[in-house]
């Protein structure tokens, strides 16, 4: 059976990889910080299911200090010129679509076909995990279908990888940092002393306002956890259960659809929420790293209203 | 009240700017003390924390395939396909995906889609190309509005849209948490209610993204003033 341990090795490798090639590329003046950066990560993909916590609370810490000590650098851009990469595409036409749009059709169709396929009563993939390891699946036959097409040397998938993965830089890191960080914030309580704070200081006696505050709170604390799913107990054990389902009479299903959703909005605000907003700044390569918040704004500040007075309307039925 | 020191170390690292990592690592730290562990459990918890976690790094296994292609010259093509098309505009490109990654992630197909997988090597090229249709070559700040912009279409239309499936993430949260509180509701309820959000949120995004080609060609005209 794969599971997603097998798929943390294939990523652990590709980290590796990456590591190696700048460390062989004096062209980078901080290549030694990139190969350590970059090493570290693949250890913990390697190894990390089996060394101490403690070992692995080290590692990131180690990686921390790499990546804000005078920081990550980049080699020269080794991708061909426009010239020769318009020259390609005229060659290989739609066909260079194939292996790119392969990755979330193979991706979609093995998150449903897996769950039906079993080999001596075992299913093939774990399938509590089947959505990412259908990915991981994906981008491997995605590989080797553009490999076989397109006949690049052996190691230059690992090259182009580092090139985008420089690009990226520590932003590839955050996410995965401030998930670690949400976990904190859940050992220390900080969700329970926030809702009482709201508790203690807003009135709370008119239907409107108390639907105002769960929703504009689900949408602040989300952007202060980065993760409607981390805002969502807290506000609704300490807001929407107790005023708007037990006080008020609310229907606790709309609440708690049109509430998560509020949450949504917040998400959209935030650089906590990193994989959705920071690191598409880096990939796309623009300057401003709140380039894609400051166009989400308008939309999540209107749709935080719409969403207020729709579940203002329909709550209370 | 304590424990809201790493909200505060969050906030303040953002506005000064300082490294991301660095902050969230501080910020880790300090709450984890806060609540009264030593610093040796605290390491160890933010490094447990850390390797729970890095299922979120596993979409970064594209990278490979990705840059191979682009290095054969995928984003090229992607733009030429969109220069054949006479009636696409920017504006439009977008419009287009929006509905297409809306409908498919209410379809539960949320993995259609993503930054690194669509919206770099494909939707930004594609939207860029139609503006470049229109205009000729444009400048970096268009480019940057572009592509923005792409990136937003991609979240905004996934998480307004995944909520209409019963079986996501955030459907089953919500009926365990009310299941814990002695509350039963069905999946498909909770969906229903997903809906009137969603038709905001389409009519919302899809008005503000008719107003993005006038966008482009009011800064287009400012441009050579500028220079």
């Amino acid at each position: 059976m794969i599971t997603l341990e097998h798929i943390y090795w294939l990523s652990g490798l590709m980290f590796a990889g990456v590591a190696i090639v700048n460390w062989r590329d004096r062209s980078n003046p901080r290549r030694l910080n990139n190969t350590a950066f970059w090493g570290i990560y693949a250890i913990t993909f390697l190894a990390g299911s089996r060394l101490q916590d403690l070992a692995n609370g080290f590692l990131v810490i180690a990686m921390v200090v790499v990546a804000s000590i005078r920081g990550l650098g980049q080699g020269k851009r080794e991708s061909a010129t426009r010239e020769e990469r318009e020259a390609s595409a005229r060659r290989w036409g739609n066909k260079l679509f194939i292996p790119a749009l392969a990755i979330p059709l193979i991706t979609v169709l093995g998150t449903v076909l897996f769950k039906r396929i079993a080999i001596n009563g075992m299913p093939v993939v774990d399938l509590k995990q089947v959505t990412v390891i259908s990915l991981a699946i994906a981008t491997v036959v995605a590989l080797v279908t553009g490999m076989i097409m397109l006949r690049p040397p052996l190691l230059a998938p690992i090259r182009e990888a580092r090139r985008l993965l420089d690009a990226v830089g520590w932003a590839a890191v955050l996410p995965q940092m401030l998930a670690a960080l949400g976990a904190l914030f859940a050992i220390a309580g900080v969700g329970n002393v926030v809702s009482g704070l709201a508790q203690r200081w807003i009135p709370l006696d008119n239907p409107f306002v108390v639907v105002a505050t769960y929703a504009v709170g689900m949408a602040v604390f989300t952007m202060i956890m980065g993760n409607a799913f981390a805002a969502f107990p807290v506000m609704t054990a300490g807001i929407g259960l107790p005023l708007i389902v037990q006080k008020f009479g609310g229907d606790p299903a709309i609440m708690a659809a049109i509430g998560m959703l509020s949450g949504f909005c917040g998400t959209l605000m935030t650089p906590m929420a990193a994989n959705f907003n920071i690191v598409p700044t880096a990939l796309l390569e623009l300057p401003d790293e709140n380039a894609v918040i400051k166009v989400q704004i308008p939309t999540a500040l209107m749709l935080l209203g719409a969403n207020i007075l729709l579940m203002n309307f329909l709550v209370f039925r | 009240m304590l424990s809201l020191i790493g909200i505060v170390i969050v906030i303040v690292g953002f506005v000064l700017r300082m490294n991301p990592l660095l902050v969230v690592t501080v910020a880790g730290l300090a709450t984890g003390m806060a609540s009264g562990l030593g610093p040796l459990e605290v390491v160890a918890a933010f490094g447990k924390a850390f390797i729970t976690s890095r299922y979120v790094a596993i979409v970064w296994l594209v990278l490979p395939v990705i840059g191979l292609l682009e290095h054969a010259g995928l984003k090229e093509r992607a733009r030429a396909v969109v220069a054949g098309l006479r009636a696409a505009t920017a504006s439009r490109v977008l419009l287009a995906y929006f509905a297409i990654r809306q409908i498919t992630a209410a379809l539960g197909l949320t993995s259609l889609g993503g930054h690194p997988q669509m919206v770099r090597p494909l939707i930004a090229p594609m939207a860029e190309g139609a503006a470049e249709n229109q205009y000729g070559e444009l400048p970096q700040s268009v480019r940057y509005k572009i592509r923005a912009n792409a990136a937003a279409v991609d979240n905004i239309a996934l998480f307004f849209g995944e909520d209409i499936f019963i079986a996501i993430g955030s459907i089953l949260l919500i009926k365990g948490f009310l299941d814990q509180n002695g509350i039963h509701v069905e999946p498909t309820q909770l969906a229903i209610w997903a809906i009137p959000t969603a038709i905001c949120a389409f009519v919302i995004h899809c008005a503000r993204l008719l107003l993005l080609d006038r966008q482009i060609r009011a800064e287009l005209a400012r441009g050579p003033r500028k220079a």
